[in-house]
């Protein structure tokens, strides 16, 4: 009873705060609705004993994602943004179109048969540890895929440099 | 015990939350929160398999994931800054100069 009253808290809460995100008129507020939201995935991410995620969730998408959101807000100007009509007149059509793609997923869902189970059970990582379980596999049998990330973290460093920086004459 | 297909749902509404904003809102900003949505929406689902089939590669596949989110909001954050440098504006319908 308690996990079903437990996951039905957070459920309501993310979906909850999924649409104050898509609907406020102010993107400051936005990001803000969107940081509690974060924190309430992170809640989950414990729940499925995943606690390592859940700190990345914190740390990468609460600390550092939203926080350069909030800066490029503060050098964008809002003021006529905020007088804007806030959505598009087509709604209703968006609207018809993803209930409609959500009502397939939904009915499709029923039919999910779940594959065999890996060794990875909740004694095993209680023995070893979520992040030492994580962090052995990530460094060998995933250490290429790991030295391509760094190298898209490289690119985006570089790239991000170069799109944001002001042009000084001519 | 809470059934593999609750998470699931959960995944799917907030995705299909996270593909409505994208269609209705025209900030720009709005937008690219929405893309974060769908991506948290998938790293949810992946976090509940990862649990449920006993395995770990679902929460390598989140780590992955997390990394391409921050790289995508690094750079899409230096073009919006770039765009409103020259357009002076972030909403999305007046940025019509390739006449798509």
């Amino acid at each position: 009873m308690l996990p079903e009253l437990f996951f039905g808290y957070f459920a309501a809460v993310i979906v909850f705060l999924s649409v104050i995100v898509i609907t406020r008129r102010n993107p400051v507020h936005s990001v803000m609705w969107m940081l509690l939201l974060f924190f309430h995935i992170a809640g989950l991410y414990l729940f499925l004993n995943a606690e390592f995620i859940a700190a990345i969730q914190i740390i990468v998408y609460a600390g550092a994602i939203l926080v350069l959101f909030l800066f490029v807000l503060l050098l964008l100007n809002l003021r006529e943004e905020l007088r804007a009509k806030r959505f598009v007149g087509a709604w209703p059509a968006g609207l018809f179109v993803t209930s409609a793609l959500l009502v397939i997923i939904l009915s499709v869902l029923k039919s999910f048969v779940p594959g065999p189970a890996g060794k990875y059970s909740i004694e095993f990582i209680k023995q070893e540890t979520h992040t030492k379980a994580l962090g052995k596999l990530l460094y060998t049998d995933f250490l290429f895929p790991f030295e391509i990330a760094s190298l898209v973290l490289l690119v985006a460093i570089i790239g991000a440099m170069v799109l944001a920086k002001r042009k000084t004459g001519k | 015990m809470v059934p593999l297909n609750w998470y699931l749902m959960l995944s799917a509404v907030v995705f299909m939350i996270g593909v409505f904003g994208f269609l209705i809102r025209r900030n720009i900003i709005i937008m690219f929160m929405s893309v974060e949505l769908m991506l948290n929406a998938v790293n949810i689902s992946l976090v509940a398999f990862s649990h449920y089939l006993q395995d770990m590669r679902g929460q390598i596949l989140v780590v992955f994931i997390i990394t391409v989110a921050a790289a995508e909001a690094a750079i899409g954050l230096a073009i919006i800054i770039a765009l409103f440098r020259n357009k002076d504006t972030i909403h999305v319908d007046e940025m019509d100069e390739m006449k798509g």
